[in-house]
């Protein structure tokens, strides 16, 4: 009896999956999203630059603006200019001198900004986050982008701060481990353990400007870590480009037409 | 007597009313059997075309909401698509495929207000 009902119950089970499959339908779909900025009035974009901090390890600016720029060359109907990568940190430099030759502005700004003397000490060492901030003030500099859109045809100008320090995080971390059991039979079980593990952070902040005025149209920030097992030696350069794959989806769908891949159930 | 005429009348009154639900649901059903197929073949717009129809033949039908949704999200109508799913866990709150379209569904569209925030 009991037999007969299991029988009739997977018979009963079967008919009941069979019956919703055929009213199911898998459809692949791609939802389209609409830039976060209205890009639509320029026709070129200039990577011009970067402020960055942390780690010497990996050239920052230079890398940061080699990959935007090949990526937007791809995913953007922009046009990409191909010009020097500027160091912002010299422009800083001469801002902030400037601004030391008006005193009723140095009296003002000197809390928040450092001097002359204190960028050439800094450029030996590196940046925190905290002192990076410091030179922000460049991106609010409405007639040096102005300028620098005048002399590009007036594009869309990308810029910003790029930290990337390395980064360092002991604790408890779940692993898999296979084990075979008396019979042979592979099992995979989770594993507890303490380990040190060491990686790296980045966090930019792009800053899109609009060539025409100087005037900053949009921002966005991110922060991404990764970390290994402190027996992995992954260089520096490897965990920057991992970190900014990760980033680079969002900081496109900024400027150009995203869409995302994935299924629905079709219902009948 | 009487009663049994008013009886008669009730019955006659809701066996109509099941025959016309029961018609409106056939309908509504080939229009979403139709819809199907057409969006298999990538025909999203008459897809959505006919899953309209089927809604407005029979508002109660949690299935046309669903792919409604489907639609609506493929053509990038975020705002409608949320509505149609919505309207398709109204009607079937224990219908797991929809959930799970919904869930999926949502996860885009938190982010992208969550971009615009």
């Amino acid at each position: 009896m009991t037999g007969l009902t299991k029988t009739l119950g997977s018979v009963g089970l079967l008919l009941f999956v069979c019956a919703c499959t055929n009213n199911l339908y898998e459809v692949p779909i791609e939802t389209p999203l609409q830039p976060k900025l209205d890009v639509s009035a320029f026709q070129r974009v200039l990577i011009a630059g970067f402020v960055t901090g942390g780690t010497n390890d990996v050239d920052a600016n230079l890398e940061t603006a080699r990959l935007l720029r090949s990526q937007l060359r791809t995913e953007s109907r922009l046009d990409v200019i191909d010009s020097e990568v500027i160091d912002l940190f010299t422009v800083a430099e001469d801002e902030s001198a400037a601004s030391r030759d008006a005193p009723e502005v140095e009296s003002t700004e000197k809390t928040t900004r450092p001097n002359a003397d204190e960028l050439d000490q800094e450029e030996e060492k590196t940046l925190s986050e905290e002192e990076l901030e410091a030179y922000e003030h460049i991106f609010a500099n409405v007639s040096y982008w102005r300028q620098l859109g005048e002399e590009h045809q007036s594009p869309l100008i990308v810029t910003g701060t790029v930290y990337f320090t390395p980064h360092q995080r002991s604790g408890m971390v779940t692993r898999e481990r296979e084990i075979y059991d008396d019979f042979g039979r592979r099992q995979v079980v989770p594993i507890r353990a303490y380990r040190d593990r060491r990686g790296y952070v980045l966090s930019p902040k792009f800053i899109f400007i609009d060539g025409r005025t100087g005037v900053t149209l949009y921002t966005e920030r991110y922060r991404e870590e990764v970390l290994y097992d402190v027996s992995q030696n992954t260089p520096a350069l490897s965990s920057y480009f991992e970190l900014m794959d990760r980033l680079l989806p969002s900081f496109l769908g900024a400027l150009s037409d995203q869409s995302i891949r994935g299924t629905r159930m079709l219902l009948k | 007597m009487m009663s049994v005429r008013i009886v008669l009348a009730a019955g006659l009154i809701a066996s109509l009313a099941v025959t016309v639900y029961a018609d409106e649901r056939s309908d509504a059903k080939a229009q979403v059997e139709f819809g199907i197929s057409v969006a298999q073949a990538g025909l999203w717009q008459e897809a959505t075309y006919r899953w309209e129809r089927a809604v407005d033949i029979d508002p109660s039908y949690a299935a046309a909401w669903n792919n409604l949704g489907i639609a609506y999200e493929h053509e990038g109508l975020f705002k409608k698509a949320l509505e149609a799913y919505e309207k398709a866990l109204d009607l079937e709150p224990r219908n797991l495929m929809i959930q799970e379209n919904y869930d999926l569904f949502r996860e885009i569209n938190d982010r992208l207000d969550q971009d615009a925030g």
